[in-house]
């Protein structure tokens, strides 16, 4: 167990340098920074002292190693636009993140996985052939689109809901909460059905297929065949079995659903990571983008994690081969 | 304190009538079980001998009243102590399953549920049907474990199925089917995935428990060598139908029925020697678009331009049905 665990930090650890790597080339390539946010009327003097200052003067190898030798001491720079450390730029975004993507999540969870097994139970009904060919939309309508499309619909025809930012917000813990407060809820409601409808789809097609192969397996007819009430066999027999492979697929999209929020945050306005690497990426804000993305993939390392755990608890032949 | 004779010839514990189950596929309907009709006395094994897809799992199902869509049952009675399963509700069959009527399949690798404890698969059985504490039906499931010959059933309660052997596995489900002490148990191909010692094993509990507890069995298999040694009755079945039945020795030993003859004359035999063995020529119908007339004359041997029609169901010698236009008269040594 504790082997596992450290040979899955160490991959995380590679994973984190590889990134590194690539996001670091791929930058130089891209042009200089400093031409893009310094003032138009700099002369090349300034520039140059720019450069000097944010140590983009020294040969590219050795910005990396210094990079890397803050980043070991938990030092990822400072923005070059902000002017504050970039590690903490990104965390105070993160909240509204995962305000967001957390109630996107719930949304398609409840609604994917609840419709899935519906479809699945009775797949020649009238109903489970219209969600199902509704949930073709759900997932190759481009996100951005749809986004607009609510927009329109809900703010701009219908004047019900609010076109973007957060609302109101509460704080509690530190952080900033727009689900706490009527009009933060409201602010949340739009994004977050946004930004849901793609897992959603997924989750029921996933969901439906994974029913139909179960019900005709032996263990369901042998739980029928001892006479149990149709709930239970659902409940339990069908409903534990489908959990593992539903579960590894919540796990993997959970961090899909923070990395696609860029699209719904960036249309909506939203105050979340999303947009802030959008408008970094756009400046080339080095240190903002390596902090991001750095948190994005250990997020995904935990994420990860929490499946295989998950999975051991769902189903003891995992638990049995971890152990030994 | 085995039940007196009277009891036996009494009324079959099972009594099917003229059964039909059809599948409505797209590709057309397919007749998989068609005018089944067989009983099972008290505490009798009735071998149900037939190819693979000859509807003999089907019939099985059928019973238990678990066929899935698009099957449907759509004909004939299932008389279970004079009772008709087919009229009865949903709510009453469900109690009658596991209770009365218990059933095992064929793979023990795939019966149990992979992920509840075997503990929670016995308990649940027993907690479906009757209003008894936990403890209680924790302590029947350890003493019916230990029936099966299932050591330290204390703690295997505890395990997973896949912490059991392939035959343990079986075991466990004969002891959930034993659970309420069925009268009928469909077993369907319950040994043909083990070794054959296991197998040895299992088929003399059963007929051990068979006895102790006049438990009636419908034994679904396709190989005759088992049903030989096990079953008081046979009925073989061949493209949906029952082509020949009758008592286990009559039929073996002097089957009337060609298929019957292919079906004995393939099992190997160690007394004759190196010779070659007989096969049946051809391969099963296609149940979706069966030929009118005798379903097996395209691989008989004594086919002749009256099997182009459907041979009735005759009564050659009390206790013992035909469907043959040529019977085989003479023994067969």
């Amino acid at each position: 167990m504790t082997t596992w665990l450290f040979r899955r930090l160490l991959q995380a650890a590679m994973v984190v340098l590889a990134m590194t790597i690539i996001v670091f080339v791929g930058l130089h390539v891209v042009g200089d920074p400093v031409t893009t946010f310094a003032p138009p009327e700099a002369t090349q003097a300034d520039l140059a002292r720019i450069r000097e200052n944010l140590g983009l003067d020294r040969p590219f190898a050795l910005q990396y190693v210094s990079f890397l030798s803050d980043l070991v001491r938990g030092d990822l720079g400072t923005s070059y636009v902000y002017g504050v450390p970039a590690l903490e730029l990104v965390l105070s975004r993160m909240p509204a993140t995962f305000e967001l993507a957390a109630t996107a999540m719930a949304i398609s969870i409840v609604i994917g996985i609840g419709l899935g097994i519906y479809c699945g139970l009775y797949p020649e009904k009238s109903v489970s052939r219209a969600i199902m060919a509704g949930s073709i939309f759900g997932f190759s309508l481009p996100t951005f689109w749809v986004g607009i499309m609510l927009i329109m619909l809900f703010s701009v025809e219908l004047g019900w809901l609010p076109s973007g930012g957060r609302g109101e917000t509460v704080t509690v813990l530190g952080l900033r909460w727009s689900f706490l407060t009527w009009d933060g809820l409201a602010h949340l409601l739009l994004p977050a059905i946004n930004l849901a409808l793609f897992k959603m789809s997924l989750l029921l097609r996933l969901t439906r297929a994974i029913v139909r192969e179960t019900l005709p397996k032996d263990y369901v007819k042998f739980a029928r065949a001892k006479g149990l009430p149709e709930r239970r066999v659902l409940g339990v027999h069908v409903l534990k079995n489908i959990m593992i492979p539903i579960v590894t697929i919540i796990g993997l999209e959970l961090g899909s659903v923070v990395a696609f929020a860029v699209v719904t945050e960036t249309v909506f306005a939203w105050p979340g990571m999303g947009k802030l690497i959008i408008d970094s990426i756009q400046i080339l804000d080095r240190p903002v983008i390596l902090a991001y993305l750095i948190i994005i993939v250990l997020m995904f390392v935990v994420l990860n994690l929490i499946v295989d755990i998950l999975y051991a608890v769902l189903d003891p032949r995992v638990r049995q081969g971890m152990m030994s | 304190m085995n039940a007196p004779a009277q009891i036996r010839t009494g009324a079959p514990t099972l009594d099917v009538r003229g059964l039909r189950t059809t599948f409505h596929l797209h590709a057309g309907q397919l007749r998989a079980v068609d005018d089944v009709s067989f009983s099972v006395g008290r505490g009798q094994i009735m071998g149900l001998v037939g190819e693979s897809g000859s509807g003999k799992s089907i019939t099985g199902f059928s019973i238990m009243r678990l066929i899935d869509r698009p099957g449907r049952i759509d004909g004939g009675e299932i008389l279970f102590h004079g009772r008709d399963l087919l009229q009865i509700s949903d709510r009453d069959m469900r109690q009658l399953r596991g209770t009365k009527i218990a059933m095992i399949l064929q793979d023990p690798m795939m019966t149990l549920n992979p992920v509840l404890r075997v503990e929670t698969q016995m308990i649940e059985t027993i907690l479906a049907h009757e209003k008894v504490s936990r403890r209680e039906a924790w302590e029947r499931s350890r003493d019916a474990l230990g029936l099966v010959g299932i050591a330290s059933p204390e703690e295997r309660l505890r395990a997973y199925p896949h912490q059991f052997s392939g035959g343990m596995r079986q075991r466990v489900a004969i002891a959930i089917a034993m659970l309420h002490r069925p009268d009928l148990i469909i077993a369907d191909e319950p040994t043909t995935a083990l070794d054959v010692t296991i197998q040895a094993q299992i088929l003399s509990e059963v007929q051990q428990l068979a006895r102790n507890f006049d438990t009636s069995f419908v034994w679904i298999t396709h190989d005759l060598s088992i049903i030989a040694g096990l079953a008081d009755s046979i009925a073989v079945m061949y493209a949906g139908k029952i082509v020949e039945s009758g008592t286990i020795d009559e039929v073996l030993d002097q089957p009337m029925h060609p298929y019957t003859m292919g079906l004995i004359d393939s099992i190997p035999s160690r007394s004759e020697g190196r010779r070659r063995l007989k096969q049946i020529p051809g391969m099963t119908p296609n149940m979706l678009n069966l030929p009118a007339g005798c379903p097996f004359r395209s691989r008989c041997a004594h086919a002749t331009s009256v099997c182009q029609h459907t041979p009735r169901l005759t009564a050659p010698s009390p206790g013992r049905t035909l469907r043959c236009f040529h019977p085989l008269a003479e023994p067969v040594s």
